[in-house]
């Protein structure tokens, strides 16, 4: 309810000085200008919509995929572990602007570079918080199931599995909220659709609000996709939002 | 609904404790140093215990005195470095109730039996019939969070008992409640183990609670932990902690504590 306030404050304040100030469209456009270009260029917007959350959605479900492998084996083989892990945190150090255009150069301008980037950025935010909370499982719990004589897979399965899935939904938000920025740097390598390949076409075109239209579109889908998986963790997850159930 | 009345509830293991002997001699423990300053550890030094197959033991003793170790020992988690350990299969209940969040208190109640392989139903079967005899009945599918610390308790011995093990170690498993949980827990404790004996060994900071459950209060040292002392309850049950019998006992056990540190 107040961040509603804070936004609608914040659009009049920026909506005013727009107006007032005499300041040129193609430079700042008032929110009333992005308005009417969300529902002018509506078709253009969708179209190109359509194929950026396309790539998200592939490009997320493949770092989902490979994260969960990678935090599993990792967990399950400390060596392993030892050795790939600063590797993993190299992998995240590389400069997505510098990868962004030879990944074009080697796989063209179809879906395959976006959702290499977009995989790539989001691969390491769900593999940090998964194995942690594989590894953060209570040592007495282990040893409890030693006692009954549990194998290290059955450990696994009936208490390390669970106990890592609010890690993984801390993965997936992350990842969300990134990978809009990693496709929009990916569409700009080179494209020839999507919204932030619109973003870079609206702007020499003198199109400022159509550009600030791209950016709302994609920003509202990242946040509605955040609070879908916030929703979804809530409802599956219940007991992750509790005080740790161990505690009197 | 038919397969529903044909299922037999497999019966539980008979009851009466005729094995479960429990016999360490001379054990010592070691552990090396945490830091690279530390020197090793001995948790436990020339340490002999006996508990005969049905039998109560309580173990009290100053903390870092090695009691936890003790009981790793007795459940095989862990070996000695000297002397021997020579005990009946032993089932676990920590000071925590370590309950799985997400599971719920039937799910959790036979953990030990989904361990140990076997089909489902009778499992959960077995699991709710003893928690309702555990004054449960009606939070059967409720998750932990949604338990008091004392039920939580009463899940995590239905768990140990599930475990169909002659003895049963108890590390400290009341030390977490209030004082008048704690109480009501102890008579509890004592109930359940009169409907289903067991050889128990447990571990406790609380002469009190020693002297209310147990056959035999055995008193360690300070670290390194050895048997200093050993007194026979023979109050009969059930005890109340102001019986004068379990008063003097307390005194005693007290002092045997006091005077060697």
């Amino acid at each position: 309810m107040t961040a509603l306030l804070v936004v609608l404050a914040a659009l009049g304040a920026w909506e005013g000085y727009a107006r007032l100030s005499g300041i040129a469209e193609f430079i700042l456009p008032p929110p009333s200008a992005v308005a009417t270009s969300l529902v002018d260029d509506r078709g253009l917007l969708w179209s190109n919509f359509a194929i950026t959350a396309g790539e998200i959605a592939v490009g997320i479900g493949a770092a989902l995929l490979l994260g969960l492998a990678f935090a599993v084996v990792l967990h399950l083989c400390p060596a392993l572990r030892r050795g790939v892990y600063p590797l993993l945190v190299g992998s995240q150090t590389v400069p997505i602007p510098i990868i962004a255009p030879l990944l074009v150069v080697w796989f063209g301008f179809g879906l395959a570079p976006k959702v290499s980037i977009i995989a790539l950025v989001c691969f390491f935010p769900i593999v940090v918080p998964t194995l942690d909370a594989l590894g953060r499982v209570d040592p007495d719990l282990r040893k409890l199931m030693r006692s009954f004589g549990s194998t290290r897979w059955q450990t696994f399965r009936i208490v390390e599995a669970p106990a890592a899935l609010p890690g993984l939904f801390t993965g997936a938000k992350l990842s969300v909220a990134i990978a809009t920025i990693a496709a929009v740097l990916a569409e700009q390598a080179g494209s020839e659709n999507g919204l932030g390949w619109l973003f870079l076409q609206a702007l020499p075109q003198f199109e400022t609000p159509r550009a600030y239209a791209a950016v709302f579109v994609l920003s509202s889908f990242a946040v509605l996709l955040f609070w879908l998986l916030a929703l979804a963790e809530r409802r599956l997850l219940p007991w992750s939002r509790q005080p740790r159930g161990t505690a009197p | 609904m038919q397969t529903r009345m044909t299922v037999p509830v497999q019966a539980p293991p008979p009851a009466r404790a005729t094995t479960g002997a429990v016999r360490l001699r001379d054990v010592r423990k070691t552990f090396a140093a945490q830091r690279s300053s530390g020197s090793p550890v001995t948790a436990l030094e020339g340490l002999s215990l006996d508990a005969a197959p049905g039998e109560f033991v309580a173990v009290v003793g100053p903390s870092g005195c090695g009691k936890t170790t003790l009981l790793e020992l007795v459940c095989g988690l862990t070996a000695p470095d000297a002397g021997t350990v020579d005990a009946a299969p032993a089932a676990l209940m920590a000071q925590r109730d370590l309950l799985l969040p997400w599971a719920s208190a039937v799910e959790n109640a036979a953990l030990a039996l989904r361990v140990g392989g076997g089909p489902r139903a009778p499992a959960r079967e077995r699991a709710s019939a003893l928690l309702r005899d555990f004054g449960l009945a009606g939070f059967e599918r409720a998750r932990p969070h949604e338990l008091s610390g004392g039920m939580r308790q009463r899940v995590a011995f239905a768990r140990t008992l599930l475990a169909g093990r002659p003895v049963l170690c108890l590390d400290e498993p009341f030390a977490a409640l209030d004082a008048l949980t704690r109480a009501e827990m102890q008579e509890w404790l004592a109930g359940a183990l009169a409907a289903d004996p067991r050889t128990v060994v447990m571990v406790t900071h609380d002469v009190e609670e020693a002297v209310v459950l147990a056959d035999r209060v055995v008193v360690l040292s300070p670290r390194p932990g050895r048997v200093v002392a050993t007194l026979a309850v023979t109050a009969p049950r059930p005890r109340r902690r102001t019986d004068p019998a379990v008063v003097a006992l307390r005194a005693r056990a007290l002092a045997e504590l006091g005077g060697r540190s």
